[in-house]
């Protein structure tokens, strides 16, 4: 019996504690929302959000419902939280790699590098990429042309659009080029384990990539038009330009400012993973006679993710949460469009901000089940 | 065990109980008064920097219309209008900060509307500037009237705004499609409209003049004669304490009125023999006009004598720092203007 007690009582007790702070707060929100005469709901929800947005992936209009409003800002956070892992992680691979360098020039500028970005607060290379950077473009008027076609200015970066006929064709191709590319690899690493015999899978493989789809243009009756941005005039000294796909330069600057900041990490955790690889694999690699290529990616590099990925899952979180920072630059995110303008035009500030929570807490999660899903994967199977 | 639980949960719901009584008793009687007086300032809540309204000078005194109106209330309610704790707000904070408490008054040039005024928990108790919004474009860009906008302008501007709702309304009636770049604070808006981002910029017209001083270069901007909305900004208390409500409303009431008897800091103490009733109400020589509010009775006199009429406080905020030297709807009733406040009986 006194020992039932000794087990039970302090879990009773931690319960108890966690209910009473929990319902202490239920209760006081409860209390003073009814002395000012706020309802709680969610029932705004369904309510016509009446404010524009810049920038959206899917079609938005002012019409729609606050609840439109959320899943396109939420959109618009996963896009710059992708596109910063991307860049976050090749260029944290190369600056990684580029520190182990012997060659004393790219050690040192990557060291550099990494202290250099690292070391400066985000909200201040987020404010640097934007209002220095943007400065110093040009108006749409005095844009010379990049590449022929794409036009960087102080209102965004203007690529030509595509337009797609029979585009159902062209992805099916590309994706039944993927799929034959999956099934040959297979193939070829029964044929590796059977006979000893390596097949060339890379050269087959891009073979495959280029010309299914290629084909799809000369018998699928696929066609590609490009749409040019055009510049316009406004008012006298007005322009801007009409036509193709318009990247704002709030959407650059953040991805620039993410990816800048977040790739100093993930280099720390790239050679810190390749460092933690003992020397003696290398050598023994070395001396079965594999080639320095072989040796980093049959030994060093599977051993090396161990280590690696954990951390830098880490990092990709950090880069997720971060990404709310562009309320800063008016990158219409999460946070500005719904924890910012739709808070402010409904008032339903617990609501919108419990939704708020959950949704990075979700995102955060979703990231990280993915990334122990993979690690999962390339861990040392023990036999 | 069971009596252990019995005895903890009956003490849980006794501090429930009670914390429910407690705050029931808070909204009847002014707590808000009480506690004032009990701290000693007011808390009030202002914009980040908005010459003329409310702005911070190097030193950290704050001046502007809507720092008056604070002072007017510290001045009625603890008899010194500088006992005023000032605490800049974006406009997405502002009605949260003063719905949890965290300030008494919002005197942020904040627009009147039905939604903020029914929805959210708040009490407008008046106008003291009545204001529409405009827009401000590059003078060399040539426009002169929002009628030259055309399809694939961008327009900057501040999130969590009337603003925002308007400029929505405008370009979608006109059918003109725009791009709206929208900042949380605003000098982040004056700096991406200054560096080119932005061909127009749109807020209030008084938040136009009074920003355009800030920018690198003013004379280069000129702001257009249209004004697409009704924007009377006025202070707001919390909802649930009337009193307070009252004190705030009346704080601003005694500063228009006394404008219009031609009571000023100056003359306010010979006006106490004046021969008009109204004006000796008006500074605390007749009547018991701050019993209501458990105030004494040269609460307004005090307003008058320490932050002076709203005349004196418009030329000094906002016509003598070249924002709006013209008061246009912003003056009296008697002259022209729609200034016009219940009288103090």
């Amino acid at each position: 019996m006194n020992n039932k007690i000794k087990r039970i009582l302090p879990q009773l007790l931690t319960i108890l504690f966690v209910v009473f702070v929990f319902g202490f707060f239920t209760i006081n929100a409860q209390v003073n929302m009814d002395n000012r005469g706020i309802d709680f709901g969610f029932g705004f929800l369904s309510q016509e959000a009446s404010f524009d947005m810049q920038f959206t992936l899917l079609d938005y209009d002012g019409q729609d419902s606050y609840l439109w409003a959320y899943v396109v800002a939420l959109l618009n956070t996963l896009l710059v939280s992708f596109l910063g892992i991307i860049f976050c992680t090749i260029l944290g691979v190369v600056i990684g790699v580029a520190r182990l360098s012997q060659n004393f020039l790219i050690k040192n500028s990557a060291a550099w590098y990494v202290e250099f970005f690292r070391n400066i607060p985000l909200l201040l290379q987020i404010f640097f990429w934007y209002y220095a950077a943007l400065r110093a473009l040009p108006l749409p008027e005095n844009a010379q042309p990049w590449f022929g076609v794409t036009y960087m200015t102080i209102k965004g970066y203007y690529i030509p659009s595509m337009i797609w006929e029979n585009l159902n064709v062209f992805m099916s191709c590309l994706i039944a080029a993927i799929v034959a590319i999956i099934f040959i690899r297979i193939y070829a690493r029964k044929i590796q384990e059977k006979e000893g015999k390596q097949l060339p899978v890379l050269y087959i493989s891009l073979a495959l990539i280029t010309i299914l789809p290629l084909l799809s243009f000369l018998v699928g009756g696929v066609t590609l038009d490009f749409e040019m941005p055009v510049l316009k005039q406004l008012a006298q000294t007005s322009f801007i330009f009409e036509g193709g796909i318009a990247l704002p330069p709030e959407l650059i600057a953040l991805v620039l400012a993410l990816s800048l900041y977040t790739s100093t990490f993930v280099a720390e955790c790239v050679r810190a993973g390749i460092q933690g690889i003992s020397k003696g694999q290398k050598e023994a690699a070395a001396s079965v006679g594999l080639t320095p290529n072989q040796i980093l990616k049959l030994v060093i590099m599977p051993q090396a993710l161990r280590i690696i990925i954990p951390p830098t899952t880490n990092q990709y979180l950090n880069l997720t949460k971060n990404s709310s920072l562009a309320a800063a630059i008016a990158y219409p995110d999460l946070v500005l469009v719904f924890a910012g303008t739709a808070l402010m035009q409904t008032g339903k500030a617990i609501e919108i901000v419990g939704i708020t929570m959950l949704t990075y807490l979700s995102i955060s999660l979703a990231i990280a089940a993915l990334m122990n899903w993979y690690n999962k994967r390339i861990e040392i199977k023990e036999k | 065990m069971f009596k252990h639980l019995k005895k903890l949960t009956s003490l849980f719901a006794m501090i429930a109980v009670l914390f429910a009584f407690t705050t029931e008793a808070m909204a009847k009687k002014s707590k808000t008064l009480k506690n004032t007086q009990k701290k000693g300032f007011v808390r009030c809540g202002v914009s980040q920097g908005l010459p003329g309204f409310s702005n911070a000078d190097a030193s950290g005194n704050w001046t502007g219309i809507d720092v008056d109106v604070c002072r007017a209330v510290a001045a009625a309610v603890l008899g010194d209008a500088n006992k005023v704790k000032f605490t800049p707000l974006s406009a997405k904070e502002r009605f949260t900060a003063l719905t949890s408490g965290e300030i008494d008054v919002l005197a942020r040039n904040t627009t009147w509307t039905l939604s903020r005024d029914a929805d959210i928990g708040l009490t407008f108790v008046g106008v003291n500037f009545y204001d529409g919004q405009g827009f401000m474009v590059r003078k060399s860009s040539g426009i002169t009237s929002v009628d030259q906008f055309k399809n694939g302008i961008s327009a900057c501007t501040n999130i969590g705004t009337t603003t925002e709702l308007n400029m929505r309304d405008f370009f979608n009636s006109r059918g003109i499609s725009y791009e709206p770049v929208a900042f949380e604070k605003a000098d982040e808006v004056v700096a991406a409209y200054d560096a080119g981002r932005c061909d127009t910029y749109t807020t209030d017209k008084s938040g136009l003049a009074a920003q355009r001083t800030k920018m690198k270069n003013p004379d280069e901007h000129i702001v257009l004669p249209e004004t697409i909305s009704k924007e009377p900004l006025g202070p707001v208390v919390r909802q649930g304490d009337a009193v307070w409500e009252d004190i705030v409303r009346w704080s601003l009431n005694t500063m228009i009125e006394a404008e219009e008897y031609g009571i000023t800091s100056a003359n306010a103490d010979s006006m106490k023999t004046s021969d008009n009733p109204q004006i000796k109400r008006l500074v605390g020589a007749e009547g018991e006009m701050g019993a209501a509010f458990g105030l004494d009775n040269e609460w307004n006199l005090r307003i008058i004598k320490q932050v002076g009429n709203y005349g004196e406080s418009y030329k000094r905020n906002i016509a003598d720092t070249g924002i709006l030297p013209d008061r246009g709807p912003n003056q009296l009733w008697t002259k022209g203007g729609i200034l016009y406040v219940p009288p103090a009986r």
